[in-house]
């Protein structure tokens, strides 16, 4: 008959295959946070990392290699201001710091929130654009009308490979307005 | 009837509680099979559809998103109502009259397992009746198209997801089980037939990648209703992770639904050829070594991401390492069948169309891994004529071969060799017509998922819908196949194929409703 209750070595095996396919439920999460850390560590997807922080005393070699850092900017879909880099491309020394600006404008008669999503190309240049200070890492919000310019202070690691000599940084403009919650995440970027 | 002598024997119950009620594999495998060949007609229906509005370009029949409705519900409806429950289907039925158990192992879980499913598709399907219209999103459901972008439905399918996971987690489990502790005396690993080697792996696969899809549709739900941003970019997700956690599941799906076909597939060559399997052993490691590649090479299908060149060159290879494991198999099956003696019954002919057809798809899938040519060949229908030729030629052939096999097994009756005949080679020029003008519209620039196309593409879709009508229509011929061969015919013996060896085989036909409740004289064993 077939209602006999299980073995115990069945059961035993049983019990190991659920917590097999839990671990795997689990596993599937993990692959979230796994994911950042490894675009954080090898820049691939472009992703560039948080805030970059400099000790006061640490001096930073500038060196005569020139690298052209260009700048994009995009709305994503329903994104209706305007948005674009001040200067379209800069020449810069790896371990010079530079200042660069975006401009932004909320056309609308209400307040809006934006979120600029970071991109860089080629992907391995990613991990070699430090930036010091970034529009990026807040939510900007505007008033109906107000137009600001937006401040990045970025420097190139000075090992960046040779065979890399010119990069683009793009930004993607999302609208967070209807956003009940303010998306926390974000500023770990 | 060697069955009617033991005291305590009961049949099965009658009516409709027979069903609901079951605890014994061939009951519940019988559910599967029924249920998988409806959902194989509805699916069939969805694909219709499809190639109806593609017989001509232009917008005829449906407008677009309805189209993306039948591309994606096809799409869901074939690879989870359809393919994955035959094989499980065919597991109940087989699994223990091949290792000489009574039962499965877990006899009530294996009934939940199956009753879970007509809910999950209910629920799924109940969704072309909503306003907002069934998923349109394609079988892959790629956020943020599902999640920002996709009609409201999208928690029924997510649910959906969320209980066919659940009914293939806890049939592996259960065939896991039956597997490792249920063998009869005598029956040692490597003397297991084949099919139950490759459910067994085909069973860990599962579990592995079933927990990981759950746990990307939950993720959806959280993005849809709970304002998390695993895969919206706007709140620092970003979704590419979609497309790899949905991949690390995807890839091993589509050996999910292979695997078992090539169990069938080494239980009926050798049988029809009259010799053993050619490398028994070398059939059980290849299969091994395929389950594990297949968790290796998922980032293939998204080499048009953007990966650096470093990660395209090593799915690029991996993916083409798993030729060799494949290409081991085939090898197999063509020396089995040579210098044999061949008859060519219905089984034999959908498992050579298998072999053949089979490799034509493993070889599209060569080209297709090649990371330059695929940045020209992603997303269009060269895409689809390829997994076309793996599953419907690959894993659907294989279930109708097996159906043919074993069917005089399970009913009692041999089933109408004409007809069974007819609805092979129906099949087989159908299923050519249709799929293979797809690799030259492939080739050619078409692009997959369009309810319209350009005029230069009208030729071939013609051609294609025309055989996609052929193909569709023959598969009514199984169905009465089915009906005759329950209903009546000629009895079937017990050993049924003159070249059929394995335990099942001696048990008399059709399969009692209880068997090896004493476990089978260990002399009655072959060595593979």
């Amino acid at each position: 008959m077939s209602n006999q209750s299980p073995t115990s070595t069945t059961k035993k095996l049983v019990r190991k295959l659920m917590l097999a396919a839990a671990g795997m439920f689990g596993f599937g999460f993990a692959l979230v946070p796994l994911y950042d850390v490894i675009c954080d560590i090898t820049g691939l997807n472009g992703k560039t990392s948080g805030q970059y922080t400099v000790a006061e005393a640490e001096t930073m070699a500038v060196s005569d290699r020139e690298i052209t850092v260009q700048f994009m900017a995009q709305n994503s879909e329903g994104m209706v201001w305007e948005f674009h880099p001040n200067d379209m491309q800069v020449k810069v020394h790896p371990g010079e710091v530079k200042v660069v600006s975006y401009r932004a404008k909320n056309p609308n008669d209400f307040a809006m929130i934006g979120q600029a999503i970071p991109s860089v190309a080629p992907n391995e240049a990613a991990q070699y654009l430090k930036k010091l200070e970034c529009f990026c890492f807040a939510e900007q919000k505007l008033e109906p009308g107000e137009e600001i310019d937006m401040a990045i202070r970025f420097f190139i690691d000075e090992n960046i490979p040779e065979k890399i000599t010119k990069l683009t940084l793009s930004y993607s403009l999302f609208d967070l307005t209807d956003y009940s919650e303010p998306a926390q995440e974000i500023t770990a970027r | 009837m060697s069955a009617a002598h033991d005291d305590h024997h009961h049949g099965p119950a009658k009516g409709l509680s027979r069903w609901l009620y079951t605890t014994n594999h061939k009951d519940i495998g019988t559910l599967y099979l029924w249920f998988s060949f409806a959902m194989f007609l509805l699916g069939g229906t969805f694909a219709m559809v499809i190639r109806a509005e593609l017989f001509q370009p232009g917008l005829q029949l449906v407008d677009p998103n309805f189209f993306n409705q039948m591309t994606t519900m096809h799409g869901l409806v074939m690879v989870f109502g359809a393919v994955m429950p035959a094989f499980v289907g065919l597991a109940n039925w087989l699994i223990p009259m091949m290792i000489g158990a009574p039962d499965m192992a877990l006899p009530r879980m294996n009934n939940w397992s199956f009753w879970i499913l007509p809910f999950a598709f209910a629920m799924l399907s109940s969704t072309l009746l909503m306003d907002a219209g069934a998923p349109n999103f394609g079988w892959t459901f790629y956020a943020p198209l599902s999640t920002t972008y996709a009609p409201e439905t999208v928690t029924f399918f997510i649910f959906a997801v969320h209980l066919m996971g659940a009914s293939s987690i806890m049939g592996s489990i259960n065939i896991i089980a039956t597997v490792l502790n249920m063998r009869a005396p005598g029956m040692t690993m490597m003397k297991m037939p084949l099919f139950v080697w490759t459910w067994l792996i085909t069973a860990y696969l599962l579990l592995a990648v079933m927990p990981v899809l759950a746990g990307v549709v939950t993720m959806m739900l959280f993005d849809v209703h709970f304002g998390t941003s695993f895969f919206n970019a706007a709140g620092g997700g970003d979704p590419v992770l979609f497309q790899h956690v949905f991949w690390f599941f995807g890839h091993p799906e589509v050996y999910i639904m292979i695997l078992p076909a090539f169990g069938v597939i080494s239980a009926i060559i050798p049988t029809f050829a009259r010799k053993r399997l050619f490398g028994y052993d070398s059939m059980v490691y290849a299969s091994a070594s395929i389950a594990f590649l297949s968790f290796i090479v998922w980032a293939h299908h998204m080499f048009t991401v953007g990966m650096p060149i470093a990660g395209e060159l090593f799915f690029m290879y991996a993916t083409m390492l798993i030729a060799v494991p494949t290409g081991v198999k085939v090898f197999n099956w063509t020396a089995t069948m040579f210098r044999g003696s061949m008859t060519f019954e219905t089984p034999m002919l959908f498992a050579i169309a298998f072999v053949v057809l089979f490799t034509m798809g493993g070889f599209t899938g060569l080209m297709l891994a090649i990371t330059p040519a695929d940045f020209q060949y992603h997303d269009t229908y060269f895409v689809v004529a390829h997994f076309h030729y793996v599953l419907v030629p690959g894993s659907v052939f294989s279930i109708m071969a097996a159906a043919y096999y074993w069917m005089p097994k399970w009913t009692g009756h041999m089933y109408d060799e004409r007809l069974g005949k007819l609805h092979f080679w129906m099949s087989f020029i159908g299923i050519n017509v249709l799929f293979f003008p797809q690799h030259f519209l492939g080739l050619a620039g078409m692009p997959r998922r369009v309810p319209d196309y350009a005029l230069q593409f009208a030729d071939f879709n013609w051609i294609s819908s025309i055989g996609g009508f052929m193909f569709g229509a023959s598969q009514l011929i199984l169905l009465v196949v089915v009906i005759k061969c329950i209903k009546g015919g000629p009895k079937a013996t017990a050993q049924v194929w003159e070249g059929a060896q394995g335990l099942e085989w001696t048990l008399e036909s059709p399969a009692p409703y209880h068997t090896f409740t004493t476990p089978p004289d260990p002399k009655l064993i072959h060595a593979q």
